[in-house]
């Protein structure tokens, strides 16, 4: 990992104070109903503080859409609420079993329609980039949001590292899938078909608001949230934002993905955020924006790309997008 | 024993009392509202299926004692299912009749939850004494309407399964002894019923 000295991060622009303290509150609320709850939320073993990272700050400029002053989520909301089914179905699994994760060393294979293929070693990868901090909405097929301050680089700036030939129409991605230490690859009743595999066109990869992210909160991604190199795309649904990431595949036709594998009637290729576009079991017309609380459930309508279309609506001009979900 | 009966009466409400003081003091994730939805949903089941063990376990132990907490864990499953939905009410559906509607007609699993939730009533309703003496033999029958609630709550739980079936084996495996239990037995006592001819 390429972990510079923290000199333009100050430790209080990371977890507030109140968050920190919330966590305390948090654990020993889950010690209390221990006893009779069936899975109470809790943290696992007690998280290291993630080295910090050097970083351009994001300018406070929402035409790019790499910037929102919406509120963002609490640092520890956004590493207790994962969908990473490597680790687990509940939302609080990937946080207490992520741990077992190895990430270092890390290299990410490279195939397919392109100039250099190969295995290159993460941090020979960073070591040519820098970094930069996106504040984006994330949206979840499953109808909730949060806004999270990123750090990482455009997909863009790692796919010319590898100059992808003309052929290359697509790009795939593909998850760590390294059963020892990912208990849910041993789940006997999961029917996904593992790695977790992930795709793009060629032109949504090299959309500037398309990213990788190495670090949230100006500090090292945690494990739970992907760590060391995960994909994010804003104006898709989160199950397209791939975590862990360890192959990268150009290739002439569309790939497999996972979901889309699994059931297609309910996940798309494209899983663009579309609010006119129904899941089959349920509504995509309004989101729960985290953290919801017993008091305000901070409902939301969605917006049509999550609320980027003036960046990559234009990506899509003369396709149905009702067909092409 | 004098005991027992409030000291399961207060035992029952004691999941929702971790609930609440979960939720007020903002110790239920970040999704609170999802958190409290399946969490009443699945405590509503766990108690379905305490209710249906009751006369398995009776004959079992051949104590009728345990028959006397049969209507609290009925009524606790009734309770816990209204507050499931009241959940989803409040943070699913944000109170809205037009999305109720579209919700109820458009999304299978959540008429069959709607309608297990419905066929309860009936059975709260008559699970005081005075309607068991006026129902008579009848009120057996209708309250084997359980069954049907017990069926569509399972098939509610599955439908929303996404990508692990674990969970739902479980709770819909219970269920399928439970109730198989009682097959079994009926299928005895028509067989045993059954007049044997002298030859």
């Amino acid at each position: 990992m390429l972990i510079k000295k923290p000199s333009d991060v100050l430790s209080s622009d990371i977890t507030p104070e109140k968050v920190y303290l919330k966590r305390r509150q948090f654990m020993a609320g889950s010690l209390l109903s221990a006893g009779v709850m069936a899975a109470p939320f809790s943290v696992g073993a007690e998280q290291q503080i993630l080295p910090a990272l050097r970083y351009k700050k994001v300018t406070e400029d929402s035409s790019t859409g790499y910037y929102t002053n919406e509120m963002l989520a609490p640092y520890d909301d956004i590493k207790q609420y994962n969908n990473f089914y490597e680790f687990g179905m509940n939302k609080d699994d990937p946080a207490r079993y992520s741990e077992a994760m190895s990430i270092d060393p890390w290299s990410i294979t490279i195939e397919g329609a392109v100039e250099k293929p190969g295995t290159f070693a993460l941090e020979d990868i960073l070591s040519k980039i820098d970094l930069e901090e996106r504040i984006y909405r994330l949206r979840c097929v499953e109808a909730w949001s949060m806004v999270i301050p990123w750090v990482g680089f455009p997909l863009a700036d790692l796919i010319k590292q590898f100059q992808p030939l003309s052929n290359a129409k697509y790009v795939q991605f593909v998850t760590l899938n390294r059963p020892s230490e990912m208990r849910g690859l041993r789940s006997r009743t999961s029917i996904i078909d593992w790695p977790y595999v992930e795709g793009l066109r060629i032109d949504e990869a090299m959309n500037p608001l398309t990213f990788l992210a190495t670090g949230l909160y100006g500090r090292q991604l945690p494990k739970q949230n992907g760590a060391p190199i995960r994909l994010v795309v804003p104006w898709k649904y989160g199950f397209k934002s791939i975590k862990s990431i360890v192959k990268i595949r150009f290739l002439e036709k569309q790939p497999a993905t996972s979901w889309n594998t699994l059931q297609s009637s309910e996940y798309g290729f494209y899983a663009n955020v579309n609010p006119e576009v129904e899941h089959p079991r349920w509504s995509q017309k309004s989101e729960r924006r985290l953290p919801s609380t017993f008091f305000s459930p901070n409902r939301m309508l969605t917006e049509p790309f999550n609320g980027y279309g003036e960046q990559v609506a234009s990506l899509y001009s003369g396709m149905d997008l009702r067909k092409f979900y | 024993m004098m005991y027992a009966k409030p000291l399961i009466f207060t035992a029952c409400l004691i999941p929702l009392a971790a609930l609440l003081y979960q939720a007020v003091t903002g110790n239920l994730g970040a999704d609170a509202g999802k958190a409290l939805v399946l969490q009443t949903g699945e405590w509503s089941f766990r108690f379905l299926l305490l209710s249906l063990a009751v006369t398995p376990l009776r004959q079992l132990t051949k104590k009728s004692v345990i028959l006397r907490y049969r209507r609290m864990l009925g009524l606790y499953t009734w309770f816990y299912a209204s507050l499931h939905l009241m959940a989803v009410l409040t943070y699913l559906l944000g109170w809205s009749w037009a999305i109720f509607v579209e919700e109820f007609s458009e999304r299978p699993y959540m008429a069959l939850g709607i309608i297990a939730w419905t066929l309860m009533v009936p059975l709260v309703l008559t699970s005081n004494q005075w309607a068991q003496r006026k129902l008579g033999r009848r009120w057996k029958t209708l309250h084997q309407l359980v069954y049907a609630t017990g069926v569509l709550a399972c098939a509610h739980f599955i439908w929303l399964v996404r990508s692990d079936y674990g969970e739902a084996l479980i709770y819909s495996s219970i269920l399928l002894i439970l109730l198989s239990l009682r097959l079994i037995k009926k299928y005895r006592s028509v067989v045993a019923r059954r007049p044997t001819r002298a030859l």
